[in-house]
């Protein structure tokens, strides 16, 4: 169930994706179903997790490893999953109206839903390595996010910086993981949340702990490293409502009430991360108070309640941990209004900067309404559910007394932040929408569309609601999410609103009276920050930082690499000569070993000499291009003589096609390169070139000498004697090419789908004049498909293509197999192309290869799969016998489909190859004849 | 045997290795074909030389050549040609950018 939630979330994505080019409005309508249909998943297993149970759903995933994919559903998690769902329903919803005409829809939706997919991961993860996957994932998909307007430079310099703070604490926070991991001896959160007191008093904890409060701490952007957050507010608003109300940050926070019960609870941890808590609650709030930017306030102000969430965990009671939770609900909702209400007057009015809009009130009473409430939760009012959690934190640090020394700090620098919170809270409201006229915006402010306005509204109903109402709506649920935080019953605790004259009390009533006198008494703060606010900018230092790294990583690389290949091959033979000849010399074993020998014969002598004339020929004649093709291609003929001569049938069939396929190749490309001979090797460089080729033959030909000459043992023997009985076939190389090293075999026709792609990438759009005649200044001929050749080939051509698949059928009992019947197919249809011109072909033959080269991936990587639904390792082959009229028995192995997929890859990447180059050929010849019509 | 196919293999590397070491694409692009033969050839090699053994099973075969090799070669000449091909792009897209075919962008001359 929680596994087809997130498929459905994942799925859901790239559909998103696809749909939207139907329509603009498809994209927000999928991705609204799918978070729907995502929400639904989770209703028909509520009532477990409320009755307190934990559902833990497992995959084979890596057994090896000990690592499964393993899910788990607590009340914790459930809470969490329900906000990330639920918010997101909301932002998708808002966003359709936000987004303007000319935006895209679909990457916005489709990176939306993955980001929610790696969120809903993180929440509902059992194994702390596979959250880690998705926590990483939700650094890159806001990474994608936050850099929506690509356009904007500031907008890349955001997510950059995102990405590179929180995928830094992802790389910490693995860190943490797999200490923890070697500590309990397992990474599921069943067996690390039940061994506090082993963890706890290991030795590795503090850097253990330090490591997963990094990864934490980053996330949810804590001082030192909060300057991230602000930066990421370039994202569309439905974008920084989404990641700084329920999401991303939040990742941080829900990591310490995850981990709460094996990792709280020493003095390590209180001091840790209560301190940079409050740092961080106190210093967002401060600096809140003094942003232009609407966004940049909420930005700061999410900091801000970061830090007090942060705080709550420090404190470490089971009641702090409970308001922790708590707050984190509170504050996703209160903030997702504002957010929203801070895009719709962005939207609406063209500015954000706090200077200019004024107010407002009278031109937008409706929303200003929705986000004085809003703003009035943020500050924590009283019949608001911000008051309710916050007066929880207080009451809290009032308890912290007890607990520490100096005790009296906390509550203390507590209620300075809640001044400075319900500060900003007041400028929030009044500067926008009351404090005079509107100053110049760029244009006059009015209402949004009216369902813009719907998921603020939800959201600021659900403030009063659980304000008001809080044991009806929100106590059952946070009861169970209590109680996966501490893995324990929950303490007794009282969500009401009045609690009788206690600290707590006072700390609220000092909080929004000294909040009113300070935001009263703004203007001489104002000036002071103006002149000294600006020293402390983090964005600065990283900068910096950056700047230096580049920097470093750029003097090196020119250190290194002087951009020419010439030098670089240079070096790379120099080195490999270099440590081959002395580490030959150091092992100082005779170069020859002394094995048998075969005898020479007449035949191999002549082979042998030809293949070594045609190769001194090739390099001598190089110059002559035409000659050079022909000769390199006859050594390309006596290697695979060199093939059959040993005992490999398979490997001459490859050479033979794949030497045919290569000199069309090279003749195709010979005709685009210029001409004129090559005359700047002066003779010193070729007297070195020489000598240094003259070194590197000397070494391999002896180090081949020293190998052949010495006995060996090999590993084959396991294959030769399973081939048959596990593989079910005889021809033992294609049966490990398909079986027994089948995974190999994908790798490698993915890296020639891949060659293919990247060469129809390059040639796309490429013109190249062709030379108007021959290098000896002839016209080219106008009979470019000579007749006999043409219907020749065509005749052949059914011939070639049956030759191809019984070569392809036969593969797996004798010589054959996909790869060389892919590539007798492909020559077989190049010699179409050749024979009567690409127009002609290109007419009779499906143009686009791309479906062939993915189809035949498809297969392979399905053939592979197919063999997981019956519990089998990836790739596992079967055979059977079958019994097929007129031919008799036969086997069939499941290999063969396998092979299918490599053949149907081989003939595709090598048809696009050439095919690309043919096309542009024509187009560069048509030209010819155009201009010069004789 | 084993030492004329030494020689083979010495004479392929020293050409290719001479080749590689010009300065325009079409030399360098032969230099590499040349190159993966003679790694193809040495990467066989490492299953020692067996005449008239193919590895496909029989009742009356008394031997089999090395398998092994004979499969990593397989995939590797294949693989050889997409990079061949890759490099001949290369080559063509860098004349129609740069307007020569010096393998350094034709900035030394």
């Amino acid at each position: 169930m929680t596994l087809s939630l997130l498929i459905t979330v994942f799925a859901g994505s790239a559909f998103t994706a696809w749909v939207a080019h139907l329509g603009r409005l498809y994209a927000a309508w999928s991705a609204g179903a799918i978070t729907l249909l995502a929400l639904l998943h989770l209703v028909p297993r509520a009532p477990a997790v409320f009755a307190g149970d934990t559902l833990v759903e497992r995959w084979k995933w890596m057994p090896e490893a000990g690592l499964d994919l393993v899910f788990r559903l607590d009340g914790l998690a459930l809470l969490f999953a329900l906000l990330i769902l639920f918010i997101g329903l909301l932002v998708i919803f808002y966003a359709r109206y936000y987004l303007a005409d000319d935006e895209t829809m679909g990457r916005f939706y489709s990176y939306l839903l993955m980001f929610m997919g790696a969120m809903l991961g993180i929440a509902l993860s059992e194994n702390i390595i596979q959250m880690l996957i998705f926590w990483e994932l939700t650094s890159l998909t806001s990474f994608l996010l936050i850099s929506y307007w690509q356009h904007r430079a500031e907008a890349r310099q955001g997510a950059l910086m995102a990405l590179a703070i929180t995928g830094a604490g992802g790389l910490s926070l693995l860190g943490g993981f797999i200490l923890l991991g070697g500590m309990t001896g397992s990474y599921e959160l069943s067996v690390i949340l039940a061994s506090g007191d082993l963890i706890r008093g290991h030795p590795d904890y503090l850097p253990m702990l330090v490591l997963v409060l990094l990864g934490a701490f980053t996330k949810s952007a804590q001082f030192p490293f909060h300057f991230w957050l602000p930066n990421a507010m370039s994202a569309p608003t439905p974008i920084s409502a989404y990641l700084h109300s329920a999401t991303m940050v939040k990742a941080g926070v829900f990591l310490l009430a995850r981990l709460f019960p094996a990792l709280s609870g020493t003095p390590e941890w209180a001091w840790m991360v209560g301190s940079v808590g409050l740092t961080t609650f106190l210093a967002g709030a401060f600096i809140a108070l003094f942003q232009h930017d609407l966004k940049g306030l909420l930005a700061y102000s999410t900091i801000s309640h970061l830090g007090l969430i942060t705080v709550l965990f420090g404190i470490g009671t089971p009641l702090a941990a409970v308001a922790g939770v708590f707050h984190m609900v509170n504050h996703a909702i209160f903030k997702a209004s504002l957010f929203m209400a801070a895009g719709i007057i962005d939207h609406e009015s063209g500015s954000r900067d706090m200077r200019r809009l004024n107010g407002l009130w009278r031109y937008m009473p409706h929303t200003a309404l929705l986000a004085m409430v809003a703003a009035a939760s943020m500050a924590g009012v009283p019949l608001l559910n911000g008051f309710i959690s916050k007066e929880m934190f207080f009451a809290e640090a009032v308890s912290a007394l007890t607990h520490f020394r100096l005790g009296w700090l906390l509550p203390t620098t507590i209620t300075v932040g809640g001044v400075f919170a319900v500060a900003y809270s007041f400028r929030f409201i009044h500067d926008v929408f009351f404090n005079g006229e509107p100053v110049n915006l760029p244009r006059i402010p009015h209402e949004p569309p009216r369902w813009m306005k719907l998921p603020v509204e939800m959201l600021v109903a659900l403030c009063l609601l659980v304000g008001i109402l809080p044991a009806l709506t929100v106590e059952p649920i946070l009861r169970v999410a209590a109680a996966g935080v501490l893995q324990a019953p929950p303490p007794d605790f009282d969500l009401a609103i009045w609690h009788g004259f206690s600290p707590a009390l006072l700390m609220s009533v000092v909080a929004l009276i000294g909040g009113g006198l300070l935001y009263a008494r703004r203007r001489p703060l104002y000036a002071l920050h103006e002149k000294y606010g600006d020293h402390f900018q983090g964005k600065r230092l990283f900068d910096m930082l950056i700047g230096k790294l580049f920097d470093t990583a750029g003097w090196i690389t020119r250190q290194v690499d002087h951009c020419s290949l010439q030098r670089l091959v240079l070096s790379l033979v120099i080195t490999a000569l270099v440590f081959g000849t002395s580490a030959y010399l150091a092992s100082g074993s005779p170069l020859s070993g002394g094995g048998d020998l075969l005898p020479l014969d007449g035949v191999s002598l002549i082979a042998a000499a030809g293949l070594i004339l045609a190769a001194v020929a090739t390099v001598v004649l190089h110059r002559q291009r035409f000659v050079a093709l022909v000769l390199i291609g006859a050594v390309g003929l006596v290697v695979a003589l060199i093939f059959v001569k040993f005992s490999a049938p398979d490997l001459a069939l490859t050479q033979l096609s794949v030497e045919i396929v290569t000199i069309v190749l090279l003749l195709l490309a010979l005709y685009f390169l210029p001409q004129q001979p090559d005359r700047d090797s002066d003779h010193p460089r070729v007297a070195r070139d020489m000598l240094l080729a003259g070194f590197a033959g000397s070494g391999a030909g002896l180090l081949a000498w020293s190998v052949l000459t010495r006995p060996y043992q090999s590993i084959s023997d396991y294959f030769l004697q399973n081939a048959r009985p596990g593989g079910g076939g005889n021809n033992v190389v294609n049966v490990i090419l398909v079986d027994f090293r089948g995974f190999d075999t994908l790798g490698e026709i993915a890296v020639l789908a891949l060659a293919a792609l990247g060469i129809f990438a390059m040639l796309e759009r490429l013109h190249l004049p062709g030379p108007k005649s021959d290098s000896e200044g002839r016209p080219w001929d106008k009979d470019k498909h000579p007749a006999v050749m043409a219907s020749l080939t065509r005749l052949l051509l059914p011939l070639a293509l049956l030759v191809s698949v019984f070569i392809l059928l036969r593969g797996h009992n004798l010589p054959g197999g996909g790869f060389i019947a892919g590539l007798v197919t492909a020559v077989a249809l190049i010699m179409q192309y050749l024979a009567n011109g690409v127009a002609w072909t290109q007419e009779r033959l499906p143009g686009n290869l791309h479906p062939l080269i993915g189809g035949g991936l498809l297969i392979a990587t399905g053939t592979g799969l197919g063999s997981w639904l019956v519990d089998h390792p990836f790739l596992t082959s079967t055979f059977t016998y079958l019994e097929w009229p007129l031919v008799g028995k036969f086997e069939i192995a499941s290999a063969i489909a396998f092979d299918i997929g490599v053949y149907l890859v081989v003939v595709g990447a090598t048809l696009h190859i050439l095919i690309h180059l043919g096309r542009m050929h024509g187009a560069s010849h048509a030209s010819i004849d155009h201009e010069d019509p004789r | 045997m084993e030492a004329l196919l030494s020689l083979v293999i010495g004479i392929l590397t020293a050409c290719g290795v001479y080749l590689i070491l010009r300065t325009r694409t079409f030399p360098v692009v032969l230099g590499l074909t040349l190159l993966s033969y003679s790694v193809n050839l040495f990467l066989f090699s490492m299953g020692r030389l067996t005449i008239g053994h193919p590895p496909i099973i029989s009742p009356s075969a008394p031997g089999y050549a090395d398998p092994l090799p004979q499969a990593l070669v397989l995939t590797a000449i294949v693989i050889s040609f997409a990079m061949t091909a890759f490099v001949i792009m290369l080559a063509l897209k860098a004349r129609a950018e740069l307007g020569n075919d010096h393998v350094d962008g034709g900035r030394r001359k």
